[in-house]
């Protein structure tokens, strides 16, 4: 008895014996769920194989970034789909990102009733699930704007309509090369701008309107290219046929729809990170900034920014993902994602719901542990050391 | 300029200097104190002007409240047609819950502010007592709610639905994933390998996928995973999803509540001889939820947010309803309405969630800053 009393109360052994106990545990739990699942696969007749992702898919896209027609593999369809999440995710997260800081200084603002009104679109927003956000931008869309015939008409070139919005689609003809070819060089030539202005300033305290310099160089260089080559850019613009507009960029009802929601949502929580990111920095920075003689501005720029940026980024990364993770809500108004397509369509069309979900889960999954494990490193570089 | 002599002491109060304090005062500091601040007063007044201009009258002067179809809505007035909200409001609200059983409704929701009053509110007076009835509820709302005993009829779960499944699924996620939550965060902080693994597995992998594939595993893969033959309704297979996903990102709110404790607060307890269990219950858990609490309550709303997200496996929320009023010939296109009734739901229990989480808060807050 001794013996035992002895393992049970020796902290090695006794951690070692829990472990193994709850391995067992696990182990057993496993194997349950997967004779159960050979059990219910062989009453059903069932089996795993990947083999139908190289059969067609045999239904449409009707968005796509890549060549796709029903006669694809469902392996592209899905590839598609993923294509489409991504390009919803990124214009997405450029909304929300502009929006949402802009957004957070103005809740900063001294102006009582700005910053009150930012405050309430935020409440207002964040509180309402992304979905129904969603639905109700789409439906706005289908519902109140006009049919082709009566699109709304931007100055003849963009159209409005419950069909989706069309804009002018730029074809580069021949010569386009020497505008290209100036634009790089305008950006070669700023970088060593930058550097050489950095250094002027490390030695003589000078500053050069660098912004200002670089950014006409940038536009200035392509634009001269643009009408020495004999303008090599000419505009497709959409023009109505019959029910619809051909021709242009279209932009469908569905990503337009999602694509504000998503934004205007996620923007409510960005702005208050923001918010949060700028009340981190202390009160005192601010005061030495000011004191030593900078402008309000570049007190911002040198000295908050920098420094809430570290606060700031963590959380609005997470953000991003989120709003990766909820653009799989596109499915409710029929945009064809990643989890529409293969997750959808192909699922009941194969009825292969283990190998579908799966592969699904495995490519959201990958994408967020990725990110995480950028985080991770992100966060150790811009670590405060000290104490 | 007087040029008075003051003993020590008795120097007059004088008056605030002239426009500095007051209505006035207050106006020319916060709304016109520069030029940029100006402008952005006049722009914001504009937009609420505007806002309220087109909004208010849409939404209530120009509203119609009672017609049989969205056509007859428009020939009344031309603003919001709030018949199909009126018209289907018994839906909205119990589902398809059989009309005459509904007050087993009405009465589990008021009992519940009574269960968790004193959960909510630690000064509440005889919270000992309310305390028994906390404990009895789940229960007590089980067997109304669903029937079957003491001569209550039994009702499908299919028949659930509207803001009342909303409730359901909502409150019992919440309930349910906050102990497993502090486990796991628990768990991802042991000294024990096994245990600190499978805890990081499993928090990662909920928090890596979206909750719809989640959904779509309860709705169309679960059934696989339990002996055959074996089939437990959709709803609950539900309700344990929305629990493990919200678990585990109430776990990664708490563990930075744990990280956050000062190393001084662990080694204090060793030195009094506490074990693990003592350590945690009476020093590291009732630190770290205090700190976490805004982050668990971020967590429980968007729970109650993401309930929304069982439309698309076919339950009907108050979502599921509204879709299936647009459905109706008679109502197509009045999609405006019925979501925005449906958002303005959600916004007050969320906003109302938000200002306890505030107020818990500050009550709990023992900071003398």
């Amino acid at each position: 008895m001794t013996f035992l009393y002895n393992i049970w109360h020796n902290e090695k052994s006794r951690e070692i014996i829990i472990q193994i106990f709850v391995l067992l545990c696990i182990g057993w739990f496993l194997s349950w769920l997967i004779s159960n699942v050979d059990a219910n696969f062989k009453a059903l007749g069932k089996d795993i194989s990947f083999e139908f992702l190289f059969i067609p898919a045999g239904y449409d896209i009707n968005q796509y970034l890549i060549d796709y027609n029903n006669r694809d593999s469902h392996l592209r369809a899905g590839i598609v789909g993923l294509l489409n999440t991504g390009l919803v995710a990124v214009f997405g997260i450029i909304l929300a990102t502009i929006l949402g800081v802009t957004l957070g200084i103005i809740r900063l603002s001294k102006n009582w009733l700005a910053s009150r009104i930012a405050y309430w679109y935020i409440e207002f927003t964040r509180n309402v699930p992304i979905l129904l956000h969603i639905l109700l931008w789409h439906g706005i869309i289908i519902n109140t704007l006009p049919h082709s015939k009566n699109a709304i008409n931007i100055a003849d070139i963009s159209f409005l309509s419950n069909r989706g919005f069309y804009i002018p689609k730029p074809l580069t003809e021949n010569g386009i090369e020497l505008v290209y070819l100036l634009l790089v060089i305008g950006i070669i030539f700023s970088v060593l701008f930058f550097k050489h202005a950095k250094k002027k300033q490390d030695l003589t305290g000078l500053q050069l309107p660098v912004f200002w310099i670089n950014l006409s160089v940038i536009i200035s260089l392509p634009v001269i290219g643009f009408f020495v080559s004999g303008l090599p850019i000419s505009l497709e613009i959409p023009v109505l046929k019959g029910f619809n507009f051909k021709g242009g960029m279209h932009m469908s009802p569905e990503l337009a729809a999602l694509t504000f929601a998503l934004g205007i949502y996620t923007a409510a929580f960005i702005a208050e990170i923001v918010r949060a990111g700028i009340l981190a920095v202390d009160k005192g920075q601010r005061e030495a900034a000011e004191s030593i003689g900078l402008k309000p501005s570049k007190v911002m720029k040198l000295v908050i920014l920098p420094q809430a940026r570290r606060v700031i980024i963590p959380p609005l990364t997470s953000q991003y993902l989120n709003l990766t993770k909820n653009s799989s809500l596109a499915i409710a108004i029929g945009y064809m994602d990643l989890v529409a397509t293969l997750g959808g369509i192909s699922l009941n069309q194969t009825g292969r719901e283990m190998e579908t979900m799966v592969i699904v889960m495995l490519i959201y999954l990958s994408v967020s542990l990725s990110i995480s494990a950028f985080m991770n490193w992100y966060n150790n570089k811009v670590k405060l050391v000290g104490r | 300029m007087s040029s008075e002599i003051y003993k020590p002491g008795s120097y007059p109060n004088l008056p605030p200097p002239p426009g500095t304090v007051g209505v006035y005062g207050w106006i020319k500091n916060n709304l016109f104190s520069s030029i940029s601040n100006s402008t952005l007063t006049i722009i914001s007044v504009v937009l609420i002007y505007y806002l309220i201009d087109g909004i208010i009258g849409w939404f209530f002067f120009d509203a119609v409240f009672d017609a049989n179809s969205k056509i007859e809505c428009r020939k009344i007035n031309d603003g919001a047609c709030w018949a199909v909200i009126t018209r289907r409001v018994g839906q909205f609200v119990y589902g398809f819950y059989p009309e005459v059983e509904r007050w087993r409704i009405d009465i589990s929701f008021l009992t519940m502010f009574i269960a968790f009053a004193p959960l909510l509110y630690p000064d509440l007076p005889k919270r000992k007592w309310l305390l028994w009835f906390s404990g009895i509820y789940p229960f007590f709302a089980f067997i109304l709610i669903n029937g079957g005993y003491f001569g209550l009829t039994k009702i499908e779960y299919s028949l659930f639905g509207g803001f009342m499944l909303t409730v359901i699924i909502g409150v019992t996620g919440i309930v349910c994933s906050l102990p497993i939550g502090i486990f796991l965060a628990l768990g991802r902080q042991s000294k024990l390998t096994v245990v600190r693994t499978l805890s990081v597995c499993f928090i990662e992998f909920m928090r890596g996928v979206p909750l719809i594939t989640l959904l779509f595993v309860a709705s169309s893969m679960l059934n696989y995973f339990m002996p055959p033959g074996t089939n437990f309704s959709i709803l609950v297979r539900v309700i344990i999803m929305f629990t493990f996903f919200s678990a585990a990102y109430i776990a990664e709110v708490i563990r930075g509540g744990i990280q956050a404790i000062p190393k001084g607060q662990y080694e204090a307890a060793d030195a009094l001889g506490m074990n693990y269990w003592q350590t945690t219950r009476f020093i590291t858990l009732p630190q770290a939820l205090k700190i976490s609490i805004p982050g668990i309550m971020n967590t429980f709303i968007g729970l109650y947010k993401d309930t929304t997200l069982v439309v698309v496996i076919g339950l009907l929320d108050p979502l599921g309803i509204g879709r299936a009023a647009l459905a109706d010939t008679k109502w197509n296109g009045l999609s405006t309405e019925t979501y925005l009734f449906v958002a303005l739901f959600f916004f007050v229990s969320c906003f109302a969630m938000s200002r306890y989480s505030l107020w818990l808060e500050n009550k709990l807050n023992t900071d003398h800053k």
